[in-house]
């Protein structure tokens, strides 16, 4: 057990330092400068952007840069091009903003999709299961932002609540906590149910394809054998053996938090990490945008070695 | 029973009539694919009805038509008056759960007794069928047995609530010839102790004459010849089971070409009119190929449903 | 016993009824058939390729039947199926059928027409896009599931560093010195082929025998590739290099190919470390088959089922990236339409012209609803396990 756990985070530093690598590169050998440097940039002077590119080390060779960039990373120094703001602080700041819409929306898809996906393989063939075969998929294909447009001028005229950003602009300390709170649950709505809706239909599909192929295994058939009632057949033995691959996917919903979804905050004006990393992008603010990718690659490597423990120890099959 | 799917309907079992006395074991032999195991499944009802559906017919347990009562009363019978054992024990075990959660499930569905106990009556159970150390495996998960070991738990768990009927689908089919012999050796010893009725799903002649009080030869959904071990052996009437017999290899045969029956099964979907066998029988006339033949008593319960080769006994009805 | 076997035969004239017989692609036509959802997907799919490919005839051309481009500023915004205002077109402005069918946009240009050419351009993307992955991840998957276990020595990897390096050198205009390392490598991969053929482990002297150590497997150097992709989430990895490079249609395609070959690898790896330890492999080996004929002509028509599966699927989800990145502002440049782009180009009139969104919105949403019908009636069709028993 130990020599896999210490195999396994080697295996993952030594994928995060390649990471690192290729997204720097990705970055540098891109076409294009940022805009800082940018020779056609008329808002800069040329003495400007020597001592802008003296600071930032743009004028060494590449792998110089690449030692400095992440030597400020880990000791937190990192300077966004954009705003001179420190990186960090940025991306923590966007990411209490994104939790909450991140923590809602994975709490509605997995809370929903078990039951509706156990339903549907359980009474397969029939209504339930059709109607909700179909309505998975129609959510499925449906573009975001159209979904988004739509819902949003349905909901604007008949409920007549905010939906645009956090919060209602200006309402300040004149309202009451309740009033406050209130608000602040309209405006999470309607994005996080946005992003649900999609998880919803992949995941309760998956969840139905997994209880079906369990259900046609032998040792359901000896379950019934014994007697049990089909309750206790369904929900014990079954479903027991059809989330084990649930449990592993638990740890990859992680790298969930960066992905955030930019189309999604851009509707909604809903100031996260999606839209702070699009910012960076457009603006080709390098250390925002290196920044970012290095975090999401930490958070996919643990996910990925969360989901491995957590399979050790929900399948007794697998014991090292 | 027949199934249906899409356009075509498979006859597994067409019309078969067979009992199951008390404290005998009863063997049911064919080839794959001749409807066995349908009809075993079927006496449980664990035979999902969309595809497949009970065309008619009855089944009788001690008085009760299984076919006419309801569910929850049908739940009540499994397992605790009749049990199953079934043939692939790797698969047939669930494998997030110890052998103790298992057995113990069986009991505890149906009797009411506390934890101690029942940790007590599974130990005793693991005992009755003969593996060692039981205490320990207790608390193993079923890929940590070896085969054999894992069909002793599949009885353990069967006879688990001490019932009537025990029907074993091929159990030994999937273990290697000793662990076979050592397990049949166990069935008989236990029918005997607790006397109780076994229907032993077969298709090795070798294991029936092992065990069988009485045998049915099935082929293709129906039943070709019955009687008790020493008449199908000495004196087979049909020529499927005259076939099966001659293709048993043995001392006499020694040096010559092991016989066997020409053709193959037919598809339970498109078989052929009349008797179902007359495609690949050597005694075959042309009316066999029209007319479904009846079964032709030979006296003292035995029964073959061959008309040509029918001589002497009581007549065919 | 010889009477019985006088007696067969004989008598034996009897034939047993068969089952009819049909070839596997019959089999699977008629399972697909009973799943009508799937087969209205195959149809929508059928009806949108036929529309794509009428759009691209008539939509192209100098003088094409349905102008997409033709812009008519006096008549913006039009709502569909309105006449037009005949006095204020020139002759060749006028639209093809007389009226506009679907409106007209901000610029005043034909709806319908647009959505007719974005209509082949869309197509395109998908069809180009997953062409790209199924095909890069077919190679790698095919690669690591059968050759896993073959090991890279450590000289491959340093020539292949030292040859990687000397390209850079090359191109960083230090001449001299990547020319140099460029003659060596290549010497060396000659030198060891010959060496090859008369492997004799014992004469390499200690300090050498190093660097025949085999250092990593195919197989992990493979998945730890695909590891690496997977790190980047994959929406901003495709917004991130849209952004960087110049836009146009081509680099869009390449970069969704070649930012979703994950999946068809892990896919094909997993069907190929199952199919490797069967006996017709083995069969095949020991007839002498070489390994990539053995890969190519007997192991991949097994393993292709899920890749089916994940490129429909993935075709899907192409038309759908490609829209999101118009909507973003980084989809394929005008002057081609792309539903991605009328719909985009929408959402500033959402109050005053819907049909602008909806049209667009509605066509991708069944286009990309009939993908993903085929695709999962492809997949339970060929997933035994989960078909439907009637």
């Amino acid at each position: 057990m130990i020599s896999f756990i210490g195999r396994s985070v080697i295996q993952k530093i030594i994928t995060l330092f390649f990471v690192s690598i290729v997204s720097f590169l990705i970055i540098h050998i891109a076409p294009g400068k940022p805009s800082q440097v940018d020779p056609m940039n008329p808002k800069f002077t040329p003495e400007v952007v020597e001592r802008f590119q003296k600071e930032f080390h743009l004028d060494k060779p590449l792998h110089v840069q690449y030692f400095y960039f992440y030597k400020d990373l880990f000791t937190g120094e990192t300077i966004s091009w954009k705003d001179n703001q420190s990186v960090l602080n940025k991306i923590w700041e966007r990411f209490l903003n994104s939790l909450p819409l991140f923590i809602v929306g994975t709490i509605i898809t997995w809370t929903l999709s078990f039951p509706i996906g156990i339903r549907s393989a359980i009474f397969r063939g029939q209504f339930y299961d059709r109607s909700a075969t179909f309505l998975s998929y129609l959510l499925i294909s449906i573009p975001g932002f159209f979904f988004a447009y739509v819902l949003i001028i349905f909901v604007v005229n008949q409920f007549h609540v905010p939906v645009i950003g956090m919060e209602t602009f200006g309402i300040g300390d004149g309202a009451s906590l309740p009033h406050l709170f209130m608000d602040r649950i309209w405006h999470l709505f309607l994005p996080s149910v946005l992003g649900a809706t999609g998880g919803i239909a992949v995941l309760s599909r998956y969840v139905r394809s997994q209880m079906l192929e369990v259900e046609g295994q032998d040792y359901i058939r000896t379950a019934r054998a014994k007697g049990l009632p089909p309750e206790q057949v369904h929900y014990k033995h079954a479903l027991r053996n059809a989330l084990l691959p649930f449990v592993t996917m638990f740890g990859l919903i992680l790298p969930g938090l960066i992905g955030g979804s930019v189309i999604i905050e851009s509707i909604f004006s809903w100031p996260g990490m999606g839209r702070m990393a699009y910012e960076a992008i457009l603006a080709r603010d390098y250390p925002v945008i290196l920044t970012v990718n290095f975090v999401s690659a930490v958070l996919v490597l643990a996910g990925t070695f969360i989901s491995d423990l957590l399979y050790l120890v929900v399948d007794p099959r697998i014991r090292l | 029973m027949y199934f249906r799917t899409g356009h075509e309907c498979a006859r597994a079992v067409d019309g078969i009539s067979f009992e199951v006395r008390e404290k005998e074991t009863v063997c049911l032999v064919g080839e794959s694919g001749c409807g066995k195991t349908v009809s075993a499944l079927s006496i449980l009802g664990l035979i999902p009805t969309p595809p497949g559906e009970i065309a008619g017919g009855r089944i009788l347990f001690q008085g009760k038509n299984l076919l006419e009562i309801d569910e929850e009363d049908m739940q009540k019978i499994r397992g605790n008056r009749i049990a199953m054992v079934f043939q692939e024990p790797l698969t047939s075990l669930n494998p997030v759960f110890t052998i103790e959660d298992q057995i113990g499930e069986a009991i505890r569905i149906h009797k009411n007794i506390g934890a101690g106990e029942l940790r007590d009556c599974c130990i005793k159970l693991l005992k009755d069928v003969g593996i060692p150390s039981p205490v320990q495996r207790l608390k193993d998960y079923p890929h940590q047995l070896s085969g054999g070991q894992r069909q002793r738990v599949m009885i353990a768990m069967a006879l688990a609530c001490d019932p009537d009927l025990i029907i074993a689908d091929e159990p030994t089919t999937a273990l290697d010839v000793t662990v076979q012999a050592q397990i049949l050796q166990l069935l008989k010893s236990i029918q005997k102790t607790r006397s109780m009725s076994v229907l032993y799903i077969t298709h090795d002649l070798g294991v029936v004459a092992n065990i069988a009080d009485r045998v049915y030869v099935m082929y293709s959904g129906i039943i070709t010849e019955q009687g008790n071990t020493t008449q199908i052996f000495h004196d087979a009437r049909h020529p499927y089971t005259q076939g099966l017999l001659a293709s048993l290899p043995s001392r006499s045969k020694r040096g010559k070409r092991l016989y066997s029956i020409p053709g193959t099964v037919p598809n339970p979907a498109y078989k052929p009119a009349g008797c179902p066998f007359h495609p690949r029988c050597p005694h075959a006339i042309p009316i066999c190929g029209k007319e479904y033949p009846k079964m032709c008593d030979y006296g003292q319960a035995h029964l073959a449903r061959c008309p040509v080769l029918f001589e002497g006994g009581h007549g065919c009805k | 016993m010889n009477k019985k076997e006088k007696g067969f035969n004989e008598n034996f004239q009897f034939e047993t009824p068969l089952a009819p017989k049909r070839t596997r692609l019959q089999e699977f036509w008629r399972l697909f058939r009973q799943n009508r959802l799937a087969i209205l997907g195959l149809f929508i799919f059928i009806l949108f390729f036929c529309c794509a490919i009428a759009g691209l005839f008539m939509t192209s051309g100098p003088d094409p039947l349905f102008d997409p481009a033709m812009i008519r500023l006096q008549e913006k915004l039009r709502p569909p199926l309105v006449k037009p205002n005949l006095d204020s077109l020139r002759r060749e402005e006028i639209p093809c059928l007389g009226f506009y069918l679907m409106g007209t946009d901000d610029l005043g240009r034909d709806v319908f027409a647009r959505m007719l050419q974005g209509a082949w351009v869309s197509l395109t993307v998908g069809f180009v896009a997953v062409g790209i992955s199924v095909l890069i991840g077919i190679f790698m998957g095919g690669v690591a599931g059968y050759f896993g276990q073959h090991h890279i020595r450590v000289d491959h990897i340093l020539v292949t560093v030292l040859l990687i390096s000397g390209t850079a050198l090359v191109t960083g205009h230090f001449i001299r010195f990547g020319a140099v390392l460029l003659c060596l490598t290549p010497a060396y991969i000659f030198y060891s082929f010959l060496t090859q053929n008369r492997s004799r482990e014992k004469t390499v002297p200690s300090w050498a025998r190093v660097f025949r150590k085999n250092a990593v497997s195919v197989d992990t150097l493979i998945m730890r590739l695909v590891d690496i992709m997977l790190c980047f989430p994959s929406f901003f990895l495709i917004l991130t290099v849209v952004a960087l490079l110049p836009a146009s249609i081509y680099n869009i395609m390449i970069v969704i190919g070649l930012t979703s070959w994950m999946g068809t690898t892990r896919f094909v790896r997993a069907e190929f470390l199952s199919l490797r330890e069967q006996d017709f492999v083995a069969a095949v080996k020991t007839l002498g088959v070489g390994n990539f004929r053995i890969i190519f002509r007997h192991m991949m028509p097994n393993a292709v089922a899920p890749v089916l599966v994940s490129a429909t699927i993935g075709i899907a989800t192409a038309i759908l990236t490609e829209a999101g990145l118009s909507f973003l502002g980084f989809g394929v440049p005008p002057p081609y339409a792309t539903w991605g782009n009328i719909l985009s180009d929408g959402k500033n009139f959402i109050f005053d012209a819907p049909w602008l969104t909806f049209i667009p919105g509605i066509a991708i949403l069944i286009v990309v609803l009939s993908f993903n019908l085929f695709g999962e009636g492809l997949r339970d069709v060929l997933n035994p396990k989960l078909r439907e028993r009637h």
